[in-house]
């Protein structure tokens, strides 16, 4: 079980920048994040993008964002969970329980949420009937490649996650690529190579497909493919793999009790804290009159409801207000030399 | 301004005039339309903001820019009518536009 002051529940620039703010005022943090990497929305939705609106930064991409929080928090050490999603948040006496899926248990008197618009999980194939083979011969996502060798695997999708593990287990499987059109969005070099392996017959591309049924009576047994046209192509396969990219889903936060309207939770603007003591939403999660869905804003939010959090994780003691550039205690927490 | 015809999934018609320079998505979340997400807030980064467009418009509605099929690549059950309704911008000339609502966005 980790103690801490403040469990932070997303890695995007506000929950950096929220952690830096509670590092100055000296309480400790972990954040947690259901993506493999630091940035949130920035760095999964739109990495190269350019933003003109963060305060006193012309111009970045979100990658670049992403960096320099990065950067701005690095003295501090705080050690950030990813691939780990929270499913639980419990009270138990004036503390919180929060569980994650990779069976994490932290207990802390203060939660902040900024998940941004929930947490970005593998979107799915349409056929209802795909769920019962999930995780088994239908998945998202490769953890162990071995299990492919010999077998026959049906992978969806025109990007490069498709692509290139179409021309990695074409190595020891028998691979269909299937994909909703002729065009692919993978890196050309990638695209060439999948179209020479098609060519000389070591994988089977069908273009112009999609997923329209799977069948099997314990495991996966075959797939019906459906053609732009009507027509059905039906084949035995071992594996299934979808490659959709990722959709965000509000998730677990709907259970734990909070107010939330239209996936967004309602929060006052002095604390920004929610119906449940303890439990604050920073970012574009929160909700309350006047919201902008900016940067900016959830960096107001982040280091407002950081000095919230002071109380609880601090009871008998008075916070101070400080000024970076004045406060001898501040610049040893940042450990700069003067 | 336009008229713009969202039929949801509930098989639910509505008809909303949309002011011009709006986007068909921003037309929907606006008015509390049901089915449309759009998550990322118009950025084409999402594809949560998928629609079929009736066929009798689907000639008539600007080309694709690039960037927009592949994130239909994503989107739930895409079909060859399938445009993201962020990218859609209302002007006179989509005076009459019906568009269908997913059972999803993911």
């Amino acid at each position: 079980m980790i103690k801490t002051d403040v469990l932070i529940i997303g890695a995007g620039p506000t929950g950096l920048f929220t952690a830096h703010q509670l590092k100055l005022i000296g309480l400790n943090c972990e954040i947690v994040d259901n993506l493999d990497k630091i940035g949130g929305q920035c760095i999964e939705l739109y990495p190269d993008k350019p933003i003109y609106d963060i305060p006193a930064i012309p111009e970045c991409t979100g990658e670049e964002l992403t960096n320099n929080l990065i950067n701005q928090i690095k003295t501090f050490n705080i050690p950030i969970h990813l691939n780990e999603r929270v499913d639980e948040v419990k009270k138990e006496n004036n503390n919180w329980l929060v569980k994650t899926n990779a069976g994490k248990t932290f207990i802390t008197p203060n939660v902040i949420i900024a998940g941004g618009v929930g947490s970005f999980e593998p979107r799915k194939f349409a056929p209802k009937e795909c769920e019962k083979y999930e995780n088994q011969s239908i998945l998202y996502s490769v953890k162990d490649k071995k299990v492919f060798k010999g077998k026959t695997v049906s992978i969806f999708g025109g990007g490069d996650s498709a692509l290139d593990w179409a021309v990695e287990l074409s190595k020891t499987s028998k691979v269909n690529l299937i994909h909703r059109r002729d065009d692919f969005r993978g890196a050309q070099s990638t695209v060439d190579k999948v179209q020479e392996l098609a060519k000389s017959g070591t994988i089977n591309l069908y273009t112009k497909y999609q997923l329209a049924n799977v069948s099997g009576e314990k495991s996966l047994d075959s797939i019906g493919i459906k053609h732009d046209d009507g027509e059905i192509k039906t084949f035995k396969t071992d594996y299934v793999l979808g490659f959709f990219g990722l959709i965000m889903q509000l998730g677990p936060i709907a259970n734990w009790g909070l107010n939330i309207d239209k996936k967004t939770i309602e929060v006052d603007t002095e604390k920004f804290e929610t119906n449940q003591k303890g439990i604050y939403a920073v970012g574009d999660i929160c909700n309350y009159p006047g919201k902008l869905k900016l940067i900016l804003s959830g960096f107001h939010e982040g280091a407002l409801a950081a000095r919230a959090c002071f109380k609880l994780a601090r009871p008998d003691e008075k916070y101070r207000f400080e000024f970076t550039t004045s406060s001898k205690t501040i610049k040893n927490r940042l450990g700069v030399k003067e | 301004m336009a008229k713009i015809t969202y039929n949801t999934h509930d098989n639910k018609t509505h008809s909303i005039d949309v002011q011009n320079g709006l986007t068909v998505m921003e037309g929907a979340v606006q008015n509390d339309i049901p089915g449309i997400d759009a998550d990322c807030g118009g950025g084409m980064a999402c594809a949560t903001c998928h629609v079929y467009v009736n066929e009798e418009w689907q000639d008539k509605l600007p080309a694709k820019e690039d960037g927009e099929e592949d994130m239909l690549d994503m989107a739930f059950e895409p079909k060859q009518n399938s445009r993201l309704s962020c990218q859609l911008v209302v002007s006179d000339e989509l005076d009459g536009l019906v568009v269908n609502i997913p059972s999803k966005q993911g």
